[in-house]
């Protein structure tokens, strides 16, 4: 370790904690929301801790009944889950061959730079047209006309991600196996996919979080629990009449779950891809 | 062995891509040109053709101009608030203490939280009865009496834009942080060794690795942030007294809310316009770090 000045240490132990206690206080306030008592909540002066542990919210949340805060809160969550799957699943199919070739061949690299703009386009110059087609489709309030809207990001995005990702295998590799006589689709498919697996999962992962977190399109376009996704639902609790702020914490916390336990697990994975294929073309 | 082969098999490959991106993202784009030029509402077919007549309109009316002003405040003050924390959190986390890696981690979970989260566990955060930031505050005697931060327009954009800031910064941390990992040990060291001060040495040193990235960061996050709809919706849907409207917002109303397609579809247009200078900046910005690295 290198030898600081005393002072130095101090400050930098001092700025860490208030780091560490800006970036935590609004996620342990929301937690403890989800598990207060209502009278806890609404109390003045303010309980901060609980004085009993009330995890109603949760089960209501979590349990099916006609009409009830549960069923709307689990439909929302069941297509979030189609729609961001749907078009994760599309954003592959198409970005995979197409980053391959965009890494491979110089002639067509210029079509990354479609894809960025593509992806950097904002919804609203696309939200008039997508809004008359899908009324014409019979697609507006349907998870997969939703799917489909989804793509306009997730496509140019996943593709993006991916270009970097082969970037890192060196042709060579294939250049070697083609020269043994392999097909182009066995070598994609027996060496590039593998060596490309980690990149091809955070581009996956990421269009995933980015999917689960889209709220203006799915806001447009989806009017019940038929299509109303997660984000929706959430932004309809916080503007409803709901007078238990607990509740909306609960939601809260239940929709944050997946995307917090994938950042974490993948952290490294997910700064490494973001670095790179953000920052080099 | 680059042959008329290869060069048409690469095209077959990214044929389906640009097809859905003709198709879903192209066509749809040119749709909202045309719209421009007309009186289109959002039902029905057609509208007429009323020239430059939607754009003139924009550009003259009030509430375009205070609504890009908004826009521009919430992106100049939100991305600037963010670069500087986000550069200030990386070289301390660069720094060796002990919960390091911990703390890193910690960074991870704002970025993490989905917008529309984010922007509900704040609303609920500045609640004016039984909000936290008012509790805290009358308990250390900050402030006299309960205040409602986001029904106030005097406080309603600065909030929000604590919100934003808060989710955002420490991915600039964990870009920066990256950028001072590539610094190499003996160049830090010497600079210690050679007794540059603290200003000095980030300047001189360090900030010369942490510029590339931190300038495409700087391009997207003022995208974003010229983009931005959800935190707002969610939080004061535009208000108080159209204080904290952004373009897009403006947008939405204009088009969905009152049908006026449009009039919507020129005002996106605008907007389209400054993102699409923000995105040849940003291109521009990774072009020279891939000839430089």
């Amino acid at each position: 370790m290198e030898h600081r000045p005393l002072a130095q240490t101090v400050l930098v132990y001092v700025a860490a904690i208030v780091l560490a206690v800006a970036i935590l206080m609004p996620f342990v306030w929301l937690v403890i929301m989800s598990i207060s008592s209502a009278p806890d909540l609404s109390s003045l002066p303010l309980h901060w801790l609980p004085t009993t542990f009330d995890f109603s919210r949760y089960v209501k949340l979590l349990t099916i009944a006609e009409h009830s805060a549960g069923e709307a809160f689990l439909s929302s969550l069941r297509n979030s889950l189609e729609v961001s799957g749907m078009a994760v699943i599309g954003a592959l199919v198409l970005g995979i061959p197409a980053a391959w070739a965009v890494s491979r061949h110089r002639e067509v690299g210029w079509s990354i730079y479609i894809a960025i703009g593509s992806y950097m386009l904002p919804a609203v110059a696309l939200a008039v047209p997508l809004y008359k087609g899908l009324h014409a489709l019979g697609l507006l309030n349907n998870v997969v006309g939703l799917a489909g809207v989804y793509l306009t990001i997730l496509a140019p995005f996943t593709a993006w991600l991916l270009k970097s990702g082969f970037d890192g295998v060196p042709r060579e590799i294939e250049s070697a196996a083609m020269i043994d006589g392999a097909r182009l689709d066995q070598i994609l498919r027996r060496l590039t996919l593998p060596l490309a697996a980690p990149a091809v999962t955070t581009a996956a992962l990421f269009a995933l979080m980015v999917g689960w977190d889209e709220f203006f399109y799915a806001l447009l376009f989806t009017s019940d629990d038929r299509a109303k996704t997660l984000t929706v639902a959430i932004a309809d609790l916080a503007g409803g009449r709901i007078t238990d702020y607990g509740l909306i914490a609960t939601a809260g916390v239940l929709a944050s779950l997946p995307p917090v336990i994938i950042g974490v697990v993948l952290q490294r994975a997910l700064v490494a891809g973001l670095t790179q294929g953000g920052v080099k073309g | 062995m680059e042959s008329r082969w290869t060069t048409l098999r690469a095209w077959l490959l990214l044929a389906p891509l640009l097809a859905v991106i003709v198709l879903i993202i192209g066509w749809p784009l040119v749709n909202t040109v045309i719209f421009s030029f007309t009186d289109a509402g959002l039902v029905g077919t057609g509208g007429n053709f009323v020239g430059f007549a939607n754009f003139a309109k924009a550009l003259h009316s009030s509430a375009f101009s205070s609504t890009f002003i908004n826009t521009a405040i919430f992106a100049l003050v939100s991305v600037a608030a963010e670069m500087v924390l986000g550069v200030l959190a990386a070289l301390l986390l660069d720094q060796q203490f002990r919960g390091r890696t911990a703390l890193r981690a910690l960074m991870i979970l704002p970025w993490a939280l989905p917008t529309i989260v984010n922007a509900t566990l704040w609303r609920l955060i500045y609640n004016p009865q039984y909000g936290a930031l008012d509790a805290l505050l009358t308990q250390l005697h900050i402030i006299p009496a309960y205040q409602s931060w986001l029904g106030e327009p005097g406080t309603a954009m600065v909030a929000i834009i604590v919100a934003d800031v808060w989710k955002n910064f420490p991915l600039v941390a964990l870009i920066g942080l990256a950028a001072l990992q590539t610094v190499p040990h003996d160049i830090k060291s010497a600079s210690i060794v050679d007794g540059a001060g603290a200003l000095s040495r980030f300047r001189f040193v360090l900030f010369p690795y942490m510029a590339g990235p931190l300038m495409v960061a700087l391009v997207l996050r003022t995208i974003e942030a010229f983009k931005v709809f959800d935190i707002i919706w969610v939080m004061t849907r535009g208000g108080p007294a159209d204080t904290t409207r952004t373009l897009s917002i403006l947008i939405y109303q204009e088009a969905f809310s009152f049908g006026r397609a449009g009039s919507g579809a020129s005002m996106a247009l605008i907007v389209t316009l400054i993102i699409t200078v923000l995105a040849a900046g940003y291109i521009a910005a990774i072009r020279r770090n891939t000839l430089s690295a």
